[in-house]
């Protein structure tokens, strides 16, 4: 019972000092916008390990975060090499094949007024379908390593890439295509120069929309057949074996992973879109 | 106005078909080398000629050089039973028998199944929008919850929490939490944040202008709530709406994948996969497309119905 009393504290301190902060004449600083959430997720963190032990919860159905700690520390090689399957073998590969195949598309039917109209509503059906669905069928077509894997999250990240990039094909206003003919500028360069720097915001979206969905995909597909060694063959074997805190280990990564990977896509974007509005 | 409309969506009639019939055209196409092996395999045993004629040697041989020695077994490549891509009337015949020429209360009924997946996905929507919308509300009028909440909702988002309603389910299941709940939590889950972070902007949007006018005619704050606030965050609201009910319909059929589940669309497309009935398993990842276009599309159309009642669009 002490320890549920010590959590309901830790979490009143926390919100006071967060209420102090937030209200505080220093509220709007950059320290203090990243250090009031890791207050807040500090002091949740700190009531679930004081719950665990207060309440005595089983860790079969849920670990102390300390437990975790120690497996994810003592796990490294294995965390490591699952992350390498997982994440850089299954989801990157993926995630690069789709999304150059959703570039080229956009470019293809970009070329027609007509099919751009087509693209664009039946593109955006498409991205929101289950589309992992499909994982099962791709498992039995490409076998069970990270082909397969690879293949279901091409499929998944290629409908928001195709429509966000089609979407800023067309951006460009006629003044600024007027222009580049004023210019004597053909279609290539007219693509290279104008259309293509206007579509990337647009397309950048998509790819932002589509780090997550990538990493779901490649998780997910390994549920339905992998070899020993990958995120979602370890959740489910883990699972298995009732090593819940090496299940959450696993998430924690997929949750790091999860948002390093939008982290550098949206670095990559401030990069190569310095120029626009939304990044002033 | 509503001639406008109507002629831009005209318009796009006819692209829209182009793009669905060449997506056709290459499934159809794809057909004949992807089931080639099997079809030559099945022919040999009934007695017909195969080029080469032994199932080792044929391994070696790509599906489309097969296609090209044996021209002759490109129509039995449609009607294989056991296709590893079924052709789409295959997929079409047994839509129309699971769907239309069986009694929903059968067990191979989709309407059955497609019950089975809709009732938590409908219910944990209903959730994930109630507590979304109230902790946006939360948001925008506590500065500390704003400071402290707001952040880990974005980051949520980029976190692959679909990837676990497997194991929720399991977890759930095994604390004695069955049927449709642990589902339904999944896909509250799922909805949740789209709303919170869509509700969040749309009660933002009102401008300064607008909300300096409702203070000169001494409006409180909760008549600023309830008739500006409120009311401009209809538009934001629906565009959530759409994202998280198709994330609460995935959320619930992977929930369904690989857990033993017993029906619902992701039970049946593992079923069809695992019994060797890979029409099956189409015919339910059709069925839930379609569910899945029909969610969106009945909210979209509350959404403009209930823009043009309030004004925000053009009638």
């Amino acid at each position: 019972m002490m320890y549920v009393i010590l959590g309901c504290v830790a979490w009143a301190a926390g919100w006071m000092l967060n209420v102090r902060l937030a209200n505080g004449p220093r509220s709007d600083e950059r320290l203090m916008q990243i250090l009031i959430p890791l207050i807040f997720g500090a002091t949740i963190i700190v009531m679930w390990e004081m719950f665990v032990i207060g309440f005595n919860v089983n860790p079969v159905f849920l670990p102390r975060p300390t437990d975790i700690i120690a497996r994810m520390a003592g796990e490294g090689p294995r965390l490591w090499a699952d992350f390498h399957q997982t994440i850089i073998k299954g989801a990157l590969s993926g995630y690069l094949i789709g999304g150059l195949a959703a570039f080229a598309v956009a470019i293809l039917a970009d070329r027609s007024e007509f099919l751009t109209r087509g693209v664009i509503p039946v593109g955006s059906f498409m991205a929101a379908l289950p589309i992992v669905g499909i994982a099962p069928i791709f498992v039995k077509w490409f076998g069970s390593d990270w082909e397969s894997k690879a293949a279901v999250v091409a499929v998944m990240v290629f409908f928001p890439i195709l429509v966000n990039t089609v979407a800023g094909l067309r951006d460009t206003t006629k003044m600024q295509r007027d222009l580049m003919r004023t210019y004597g500028a053909g279609y290539w360069t007219t693509l290279i120069k104008l259309r293509l720097p206007a579509t990337m915001p647009f397309m950048f979206n998509g790819l932002k929309i589509a780090t997550t969905l990538a990493l779901i995909g490649a998780i997910v597909a390994e549920f339905f057949g992998s070899p020993t060694v990958g995120m979602g063959f370890r959740i489910s074997t883990s699972f298995g074996q009732l090593a819940l805190d090496m299940v959450w280990a696993e998430i924690v990564i997929a949750a790091l992973a999860g948002s390093g990977f939008y982290g550098l896509v949206t670095l990559l974007e401030r990069g190569v879109t310095f120029w626009h509005p939304s990044q002033r | 106005m509503v001639c406008a409309r109507g002629m831009g969506m005209y318009r796009s009639i006819l692209p829209i078909l182009t793009v669905i019939s060449v997506i056709m055209a290459v499934w159809v196409i794809a057909v004949v080398p992807m089931n080639i092996h099997l079809t030559a395999d099945q022919a040999q045993r009934d007695g017909i000629a195969v080029t080469p004629d032994t199932p080792i040697a044929r391994r070696n041989v790509s599906g489309i050089s097969l296609v090209v020695q044996n021209p002759h077994l490109i129509p039995l490549t449609y009607v294989n039973t056991r296709p590893n891509l079924p052709s789409p009337h295959q997929v079409g015949g047994e839509l129309f028998a699971s769907i239309i020429d069986q009694k929903i209360t059968s067990k191979r009924s989709l309407v059955y199944h497609g019950w089975v997946t809709l009732a938590p996905t409908l219910l944990g929507f209903a959730i994930g929008t109630g507590l979304g919308i109230m902790l946006a509300v939360g948001i925008v009028y506590s500065r500390v919850m704003d400071k402290s909440v707001m952040p880990w909702a974005i980051v949520s988002q980029t976190i692959p929490i679909l990837a676990l309603a497997p194991m929720i389910i399991v977890v759930l299941g095994a604390a004695g939490i069955q049927g449709v709940l642990p589902k339904a939590l999944i896909a509250a889950y799922l909805s949740f944040f789209p709303v919170v972070v869509g509700m969040v902007k749309g009660l933002r949007s009102p401008d300064h202008m607008q909300l300096d006018l409702l203070r000169t005619y001494n409006a409180g704050a909760s008549q600023g709530f309830w008739k500006l606030r409120l009311p401009s965050s209809a538009p934001y609201l629906f565009a959530s709406l759409k994202i998280g009910i198709s994330a609460s319909l995935i959320g619930t059929i992977v929930a369904e994948l690989p857990t033993g589940a017993k029906a619902g669309f992701g039970a049946r497309m593992l079923v069809g996969d695992q019994y060797g009935q890979p029409i099956l398993s189409w015919a339910a990842l059709f069925a839930a497309a379609i569910t899945a276009a029909a969610l969106v599309g009945i909210i979209a159309l509350i959404e403009r119905g209930a823009l043009r009642k309030m004004g925000m669009m053009s009638a």
